[in-house]
């Protein structure tokens, strides 16, 4: 009777104890030990200063293997140079998946190299993650459901501005300045929604092609409007060229520049630094450049990665913090994924992040998605040009509704 | 070499790219359209540059117009993917033909820099406003990778999307080869010789070099076009930032690396271009540009006449029998 007993209690652990073991579940990519990470990245040709963040991930993955991993997994991170083009990214992420077999690709850099592999990676099946791009139609769960963005995008972004204006200057005359591409297009589109039905506070616009060689024509027509708000939708070489021409002309207005050309010595410092002042901003990682975090924790942190596991780095580049701020985005979508360890649940997971932070990111703002948000960071901090360099004011903004 | 061997080494080479994709991964099956596909591409340049004489730094550009001729037709006149192949070859032949017009006034360099200006301004072609309803703009064109046809399949023939592309590149450029071939042995092929060698003798011998100058241009567009717009449907997307100057210097990098003047060469040259940039991103990450560079010189140092310009010699030693050393006489040709 006893060792029946026994037996039967043995049975009972023994049955108890199943399903325990079945719920480690793995796809291709993933096992007790690894968990394989696949990335493209433009480390030669025209882009190849993005060849940073790529780098930058790496390290940070090297530091998590030597902590001991993630759930006792080491990360295999495959990374491979794509040159920006196209094509090389759609053979690069054909060998990540069908050779290599990694669980899910991360951070392929690039919109038109984001496109070209959006069709095969929904169709594989195969987590296109955290992408990095600011295109708004990353943010498109019905019907891409295995793309996901990161950064915030054009249109949130210009959301923001717009909600900036319509609280400080709710009769402003607005004019726009954009790039006639998708890309222009896509923030003004994110402006004029978020200024809804004040739509009509835009008194002008006026677009230019990347192969004009100035936008001096458009500011004059600009700021014939009267308008004294400038929305400048422009990318480096243009908008240190707008910066010039508004201020040489003598127009005054209240100057937004969006965020492609937020950098100082890139946009500002050819524009005239003098002429720079008030030009209004946004960010939503810490620059390692701004004396304000020279004794923050997180960013003391940060520099100490920096020195011990990408010590080639630059400690001025800020795409440096934003590869180490995704990668561990990343991290906690895989800590959160625990023993099930399959894409579905890889997507699952990265659309159920609340409220998470990492503490490179300026104070007050988080990641939360969800399976119908797609869009993982949605707010930002608006910054002004003070002469010298940026200073963050106000309240982050968020667009998240 | 016999021309009997010729053929049988041939006949075997075709029957080995026809086992090729039934024992590669489809990830390498992908990859070996890709040097078809350049090695379409890399013949033709080789005609122009190599048999003509001509230097073109801007085939990328025709490349570009085959594969958005292809996108084109595909997404927005709902083509058939075998349909866009004539069409691409034919819009470019005719771009090339007039591209040679004016070209044949410049000479050497000065015809480089006149590609290299096509090459050059490919991109924000594509990219400008006016066109933007049909190019896509900086987006570019998604197109959809063609199944195989449903013949194949009710005769109990099961391929998959990319085995079938791969075989209908093979074709595509065995054809294109065989026309290559018959052009380049025959009167013509000699008459482009003739004005690379010495255009004065060419034309004294009655050779109409302007007629001859601006169709071997014509030609070695299609070439490309077609070789752009099988890569297009290989690739599925087209966008300007795929066809930058690069691409073109690679074409040229990829028939000097490959054998001026050589039929196998652009097939050598393709493998160059496919593989070599690979390889040089696994050996550094830091560097990628920098080891490609080290192999290349190395092929150029090793190689003065090209990959195809060794195996003959090759060739020529192991008839003779002796590897090492030949005597100087036996050396020269």
């Amino acid at each position: 009777m006893k060792s029946r007993l026994v037996t039967f209690a043995g049975l009972l652990a023994l049955a108890l104890a199943m399903p325990v073991a079945a719920q480690k579940k793995y796809d291709a990519g993933a096992s007790d030990k690894e968990i394989k990470i696949g990335n493209t990245n433009p480390y030669s040709g025209p882009a190849s200063a993005y060849g940073a963040i790529g780098k930058s991930i790496a390290a940070y993955f090297r530091m998590v293997n030597e902590r001991g991993g993630i759930n006792g997994r080491r990360i295999n991170f495959v990374t491979y140079d794509d040159g920006y083009s196209p094509p090389k990214t759609v053979e690069m992420v054909r060998k990540l998946v069908e050779q290599d077999e990694v669980l899910l690709v991360f951070q392929p850099l690039g919109t038109p190299s984001n496109t070209a592999i959006q069709k095969y990676m929904n169709g594989k099946k195969v987590p296109q993650l955290f992408v990095a791009t600011g295109a708004t139609k990353w943010n498109d769960p019905k019907h891409f459901p295995w793309t996901m963005g990161w950064q915030p995008n054009y249109q949130t972004e210009a959301r923001i501005y717009a909600k900036h204006i319509l609280d400080t200057k709710p009769n402003a005359k607005i004019a726009v300045l954009y790039q006639n591409d998708d890309y222009g297009k896509d923030y003004l589109k994110g402006f004029e929604d978020g200024l809804g039905a004040k739509k009509n506070m835009i008194v002008a616009k006026a677009s230019y092609e990347v192969s004009e060689p100035t936008v001096d024509s458009q500011i004059l027509q600009l700021k014939s409007s009267g308008a004294d708000v400038f929305f400048n939708i422009t990318t480096p070489k243009f908008a240190a060229q707008a910066i010039r021409a508004a201020y040489d002309t003598g127009w005054k207005p209240t100057h937004y520049l969006n965020n492609v050309s937020n950098s100082v010595g890139s946009v500002l410092k050819p524009a005239g630094l003098e002429k720079a002042v008030g030009v209004i901003t946004s960010a939503y990682l810490k620059d390692p450049t701004d004396k304000r975090w020279a004794n923050d924790a997180a960013m003391k942190t940060w520099r100490e990665f920096m020195a011990k596991y990408n010590p080639e780095g630059d400690l001025s580049d800020p795409f440096n913090v934003y590869g180490y701020t995704v990668a561990a985005t990343l991290e906690q979508v895989l800590k959160q994924c625990g023993d099930t360890l399959t894409r579905e649940n890889v997507m699952k997971q990265a659309a159920s992040l609340k409220r998470f932070r990492v503490d490179t990111m300026l104070p007050g703002i988080s990641i939360t998605t969800s399976p119908s948000d797609f869009a993982p960071i949605e707010a930002v901090q608006l910054e002004r040009f003070n002469g010298q360099q940026f200073e963050l004011f106000g309240e982050v903004i968020s667009a998240e509704q | 070499m016999s021309r009997k061997t010729v053929t049988v080494t041939i006949l075997l080479l075709i029957a080995l790219a026809c086992v090729l994709p039934f024992v590669l991964k489809s990830y390498h099956t992908f990859q070996a359209t890709l040097v078809l596909v350049y090695a379409i591409a890399l013949l033709g340049l080789n005609i122009l540059t190599g048999y003509n004489g001509q230097i073109s730094l801007g085939h990328g550009a025709f490349y570009a117009i085959g594969a958005y001729c292809a996108a084109i037709l595909m997404d927005q006149a709902g083509l058939p993917y075998w349909a866009t192949i004539p069409i691409a070859a034919a819009v470019c032949l005719l771009v090339g033909f007039l591209f040679g017009l004016p070209a044949l006034r410049l000479e050497g360099l000065y015809l480089a820099l006149a590609t290299f200006a096509l090459a050059v301004s490919m991109p924000p072609i594509l990219k400008s406003h006016l066109l933007e309803k049909w190019t896509g703009g900086v987006q570019g064109i998604v197109i959809v990778k063609p199944d195989p046809p449903a013949f194949l399949g009710a005769a109990g023939i099961k391929l998959n999307a990319d085995q079938w592309l791969y075989f209908f590149s093979l074709a595509v450029a065995i054809v294109l080869f065989i026309v290559g071939w018959n052009l380049i042995s025959g009167r013509i092929g000699r008459a482009l010789v003739a004005i690379r060698d010495h255009h004065t003798a060419a034309e004294a011998m009655g050779i109409h070099t302007a007629l001859y100058k601006s169709l071997a241009f014509g030609v070695s567009a299609m070439y490309t076009g077609v070789a752009g717009a099988l890569g297009a449907i290989a690739v599925q997307f087209v966008a300007p930032d795929s066809f930058n100057v690069f691409l073109s210097i690679t074409f040229l990098v990829g028939i000097v690396v490959g054998g001026l003047a050589s039929l196998p060469g652009a097939l050598y040259g393709a493998l160059f271009i496919q593989f070599v940039p690979n390889i040089a991103d696994e050996l550094s990450k830091a560097a990628p540009w920098a080891v490609f560079g080290v192999f290349l010189i190395g092929f150029v140092y090793l190689m003065p006449t090209g990959v195809a310009g060794a195996v003959r010699t090759l060739r020529r030693r192991l008839g003779s029998g002796k590897l090492f050393p030949l005597s100087k006489e036996e050396a020269l040709p």
